[in-house]
């Protein structure tokens, strides 16, 4: 018996090193600037896959919705062992919040069909906001269990796992389908030097498009990719039968009202010198005001 | 306006009959928004056997407690309690409902929001109700509730307005908000409500469930020495411990030194932390992104320590001491000892 896994990753603005060049004079964000990366615990979530078809046999497959450039965690979840990918990328789908991108990924998996499993990290670090994963469990009328850092058991139609609680730790059991959201809890494999070389030209049709402009060229490098299992599945929202007043800017209830750039002022910090002496003067001071003592 | 409008909602999470500190700051939260609205603050309350829960709720400003009690609904799964929350949204039509953005909290809310086709916003570290104009879509919504959070890494402050139908719902860090005087003199009425639950919701089994209270309560501490990332190690962080010991504070550390490996999260000071208001916070090694200074920025006295002269905690300091930890917290130790 395999199992049919379904794992959900982004690519994200790496927000965690945020340098110099990532600020405008004006003090906004250029997300030019920025590197795209992994989402870090969707890494996390497709070890967990992988990890699942090495002890249970499955079927893992990868499917991200984003902008076409973000083709290339798809090709890195294919390098660690992923056995297939899809990318969901529409102008349409722009301006989504978590409700309207939840929308369009349970669209994903119905459009993929009969998972077990839907994988997916806790939460993404340009958001950090963990609504995702639950709300395409709801959408889909599965179970969800959160948090999770280890599966136990796949047996008898149902999962066995053990996921974190405030100040420890449960076993849950599930029947499947059902969708897990993953922390960072293992550690992913590296990616596959042979998979690599096997794997590196896998495409997608825009990326093809865009490398060669040629209408006629591009089907036919699109077809001998297609045939060599190198061809990257890409659809549109209506490919995945999402409805449009449900997706993209339209079907988010959330409007942002106003954006602030944090600019950072001079504070009004004392100096104190990293000297004996200054330091000595520092503690006196909290001391005689009651700070300290 | 002719329309009523609905009343203010707080899941009130609770372990063992214990209410959660972080609902109990959101019931002086909801307080506020009601009494702006001019309308009820209800408290919604799952478990079993947890109604001696609600007279702490009148006390600190809820006018009701409606109460779900069920087996079925302890420990907490999210199914069931989603199903009661749906339910009840459906028959009462609340216009706000906050959530802890506890573990609980954010597993739930979302599950909720979902259902309802409601909007669902993160984290909010500051609330307000006030109109939306909203010019994109030419329509005016009057007293919404403005659910401001940072986004994009912290670089930037949203302000976010839910446009769909209600509740508005949000989560919102322990800490976050302040918790307000408890009136022992206020009460309130309980309303029991019945709980339909199918087999449906119920598949999920807890099969084991190991739990302990938190090893440190950081939102009473008076002081606090708190190391991140430029502390350097696992070894070195003991010279985190060794200042706090010497000068009777708590330890704490920011999300990257939680995320090194060096300190469990029960630690962690900031968005994705605790948020604390100390006497004294020191802040070493801690280069200070916004996330971490929105966990900590109200302490009355910030001492930075840090060898980057342009780190963003400095800006929210009130003595900065540019230099390198490694000698700088000694010498503290032994000018504290020296003053004793």
């Amino acid at each position: 018996m395999s199992y049919k896994v379904l794992v959900f990753v982004k690519q994200v603005p790496d927000t965690q090193n945020i340098s110099g060049d990532a600020m405008t004079p004006e003090g906004t964000v250029n997300r030019a600037a920025l590197p795209a990366i992994f989402n870090p615990e969707d890494l996390n979530a497709l070890e967990m896959a992988l990890d699942i078809k090495d002890r249970f046999g499955a079927e893992v497959i990868v499917a991200t919705m984003g902008m076409p450039a973000a083709a290339e965690v798809l090709r890195q979840s294919i390098y660690r062992g992923a056995d297939r990918a899809i990318l969901v990328t529409d102008r349409a789908l722009a301006g989504a919040d978590t409700l309207a991108t939840s929308y369009t990924l349970s669209c994903c998996a119905k459009y993929v069909g009969n998972c077990d499993l839907i994988l997916c990290g806790r939460q993404a670090i340009d958001g950090d906001t963990a609504q995702v994963g639950p709300q395409i469990a709801e959408k889909l009328k599965i179970p969800q269990l959160c948090y999770v850092e280890e599966v136990k058991n796949i047996a008898g139609g149902k999962i066995t796992a053990r996921r974190a609680i405030e100040g420890g730790y449960e076993i849950l059991e599930s029947p499947m389908p059902a969708l897990l959201t993953v922390i960072d809890a293992n550690l992913p494999r590296p990616m596959n030097a042979k998979r690599i070389m096997k794997y590196k030209r896998a495409k997608t049709p825009s990326e093809i498009a865009k490398a060669v402009p040629d209408a006629d060229q591009a089907a036919a490098v699109k077809a001998e990719l297609a045939a060599k299992g190198l061809l990257i599945t890409e659809l549109n929202a209506s490919d995945i039968k999402a409805a449009p007043e449900r997706i993209g800017f339209p079907g988010s209830p959330t409007k942002v009202k106003q954006v602030m750039s944090v600019v950072l002022t001079a504070g009004e910090a004392k100096k104190i010198e990293p000297t004996a002496a200054g330091i000595a003067g520092l503690i006196h001071e909290l001391i005689s005001d009651h700070t300290l003592g | 306006m002719s329309e009523t409008i609905g009343n203010v909602w707080v899941f009130i999470e609770q372990e063992g009959g214990k209410i959660a500190g972080v609902s109990l700051q959101l019931v002086s939260k909801g307080r506020e928004l009601a009494d702006r609205l001019g309308v009820k603050l209800e408290g919604i309350l799952l478990g079993n056997n947890v109604a001696g829960c609600a007279k702490e709720l009148y006390q600190y400003g809820c006018d009701k407690v409606i109460l779900a009690e069920d087996p079925r609904l302890e420990p907490f799964t999210v199914m069931p309690y989603a199903k009661v929350i749906m339910d009840l949204i459906r028959e009462r039509k609340p216009n706000i409902l906050l959530f802890g953005a506890t573990l609980k909290g954010r597993e739930l809310a979302p599950r909720v929001a979902s259902e309802k086709m409601a909007g669902l916003t993160a984290d909010c570290t500051s609330l307000e109700i006030d109109d939306f104009d909203d010019k994109r879509n030419q329509k005016f919504y009057k007293d919404k509730l403005m659910q401001i959070r940072p986004a994009f890494g912290g670089n930037i402050i949203a302000t976010i307005v839910n446009t769909w139908d209600d509740p508005q719902m949000v989560t919102v860090r322990e800490g976050v908000m302040k918790l307000g005087e408890a009136d022992p003199s206020r009460t309130g009425e309980l309303e029991k409500v019945e709980v339909k639950l199918s087999d449906a919701e119920t598949v999920v089994k807890v099969i084991e469930r190991v739990r302990a209270d938190k090893e440190v309560d950081l939102q009473g501490a008076q002081i606090i020495v708190s190391g991140g990332y430029g502390v350097g190690s696992k070894e070195n962080f003991k010279l985190i411990h060794a200042l706090a010991e010497a000068i009777g504070g708590e330890v704490a550390a920011s999300r990257a030194a939680v995320d090194a490996g060096w300190i469990s999260h029960d630690y962690q000071v900031g968005q994705t932390g605790v948020t604390v208001r100390p006497r004294l916070y020191i802040a070493c090694g801690i280069s200070g992104a916004i996330q971490h200074r929105a966990g900590m920025s109200e302490s009355k006295k910030i001492i930075a320590i840090n060898n980057d002269p342009n780190a963003p905690i400095f800006s929210c300091a009130h003595y900065a001491i540019v230099g390198d930890l490694n000698a700088v917290i000694p010498q503290m130790i032994k000018a504290f000892k020296a003053k004793q």
